[in-house]
């Protein structure tokens, strides 16, 4: 586990010695971030519209009692949304599609000499290829986790006024109702610290990947189960941090 | 010229390298035969810093690469061209990007157009001067190991390393891509060295001829030499491969034996 991390540290090390120009890394931090940010819009939309969807549906089932205004509802989905589930569940959602990718990449990158190539050139491969999907998720996840807080609000917006849990004007009324400026940018820190674990131990699996295509498998399914585990740790030591 | 020095290389306890010392002369085919395991790709990875040796020193051209500061080793790798076994060619870059891929990379100076004209002289010079926008899994593994061939020249590189260039070919196309080698070397005089175990190659282009065995260099000369060479394990390599069976088999029959075979064209052979 230290033997690990230590050479985890090294590796992030070894990325930001002889790093490329800086014109290389933008083209390839751009190119990157349309693999992890645009690429994965599709599945932030559906996921959160229906987070927030089932979200409002759940809490409107359980407010039963008629002294609790139904505009509750929509200030619980708000803080809900903003605190946790717009940043924590984007996050895992990411953590499975571009944390796998990424350690998938590598790792074929890796097995089939192309980072040797990279090597024999005399290009960093660690500052080549992985700095630049580290600062993409860097850039990206905070723009997926504003767009997943607005789907999310609009989900549950949909699902209270459809299901006829409550009136458009009391869920408005509740999402306005305390808002806390300072939540949203607990939630883009939270998303900021997300990015670096999922872009970084995944990058880590793939990048030491050895072997054959059994162990590129391997190294991404690890990429994914570490990846979780670290953004569920963070989430609790930030929330107990700066809460 | 490159010059190996006592390079010695262990994992887990397991002595791959036992101190190997040998010289890679400049504009020549420098092939280092062997079988299975003995250690060759190890003593590449040496050579091109892939691996750091336990112990032993490596020189190109006079500098020391072993061991010595990052910057000078750089300087040396951008000189290195190398064509992988499996080729290593870039997925997601089409024929012509990876050729000019090192020149994007190490000559930034090289304007596009500049690039361009290198990318097409390299791709007309391995015979793919057509499959520039192809990917790499479009084509064959004959197409793939000449797009690596021009990968590696593209910079003008001083020393061109091969790990077993023949192999995944069949032999019409292994020979072709180790008369292109044959070429390259003496038409830019760069300093070549091929990991081989095929003695097709040795017959084709072996300048000079490195054999291991078991982690130890055993044997070196020319291929005009190999066939008189006294060393028992050499001599059963040679002589368990089937090329060289059936050249013993053309001996018996006419004149000249495997120098004759050798020296036909590739269409009679």
């Amino acid at each position: 586990m230290v033997k690990t991390f230590g050479e985890f540290i090294l590796f992030l090390q070894s990325m930001l010695t002889r790093t490329e120009r800086v014109k290389i890394l933008w083209q390839r931090t751009l190119d990157e971030a349309i693999l992890i940010g645009i690429d994965s819009i599709f599945i932030v939309m559906i996921v959160s519209a229906f987070i927030g969807a089932v979200t409002c549906v759940q809490i409107a089932y359980n407010l039963t009692n008629p002294l609790i205004p139904k505009s509750t509802i929509g200030y619980m989905v708000r803080e809900m949304t903003i605190l946790e589930l717009a940043p924590t569940i984007t996050s895992i959602v990411l953590a499975g599609k571009v944390g796998s990718s990424i350690a998938g990449g590598l790792g074929t990158m890796r097995i089939t000499e192309q980072v040797d190539a990279l090597e024999v050139m005399g290009i960093n491969s660690a500052s080549y290829l992985v700095l630049p999907k580290i600062l993409a998720a860097l850039l990206m996840f905070p723009l997926l986790v504003i767009l997943a807080m607005g789907l999310s609000i609009l989900g549950g917006y949909l699902a209270g006024t459809l299901s006829g849990a409550m009136s458009a004007s009391e869920y408005v009324e509740g999402i306005r109702t305390d808002f806390i400026p300072y939540n949203i940018a607990f939630a883009l820190i939270k998303s900021v610290i997300f990015a670096f674990l999922v872009s970084a131990i995944s990058a880590y699996k793939g990048y030491f990947t050895k072997g054959g295509a059994l162990e590129v498998g391997a190294a991404s399914t690890g990429a994914v189960t570490n990846s979780i585990i670290a953004i569920l740790l963070a989430d609790y030591v930030l929330a107990a941090v700066l809460l | 010229m490159i010059e190996v020095h006592n390079i010695q290389k262990a994992f887990d306890g397991n002595q791959v390298l036992k101190g190997i010392t040998c010289t890679f002369a400049s504009g020549q085919c420098n092939l280092v035969l062997g079988g299975s395991g003995t250690g060759k790709s190890v003593l590449l990875q040496c050579i091109v810093g892939l691996m750091k040796p336990d112990i032993g020193s490596i020189t190109f051209d006079g500098t020391t690469f072993t061991n010595n500061k990052v910057q000078i080793r750089q300087e040396i790798r951008r000189k290195i061209g190398m064509l992988f076994q499996g080729s290593a060619l870039f997925d997601s870059m089409t024929v012509f990007e990876n050729t000019e891929f090192p020149l994007k990379m190490l000559t930034p100076d090289m304007s596009r157009e500049e690039r361009r004209d290198r990318v097409e002289f390299c791709l007309k010079r391995v015979g793919l001067e057509n499959a520039g926008n192809k990917m790499p899994s479009e084509i064959s593994g004959g197409m793939k190991k000449r797009v690596g061939i021009a990968r590696a020249i593209a910079p003008n590189c001083t020393y061109l390393f091969c790990d077993e260039p023949n192999s995944g070919l069949d032999p019409a196309t292994s020979i072709k891509i180790d008369e292109l080698i044959y070429e390259i070397t003496h038409e830019y005089n760069i300093t070549t060295v091929v990991i081989t175990h095929d003695m097709n190659s040795v017959v084709e282009i072996g300048d000079h001829i490195i054999f291991m065995h078991k982690g130890l260099k055993l044997w070196d000369g020319t291929k005009d030499e190999i066939l008189g060479a006294k060393v028992p394990e050499l001599r059963e390599f040679i002589f368990s491969s089937s090329l060289v069976r059936a050249a013993k088999k053309v001996d018996d029959a006419t004149e000249g034996g495997l120098e004759a075979l050798a020296s036909e064209p590739l269409s009679e052979v």
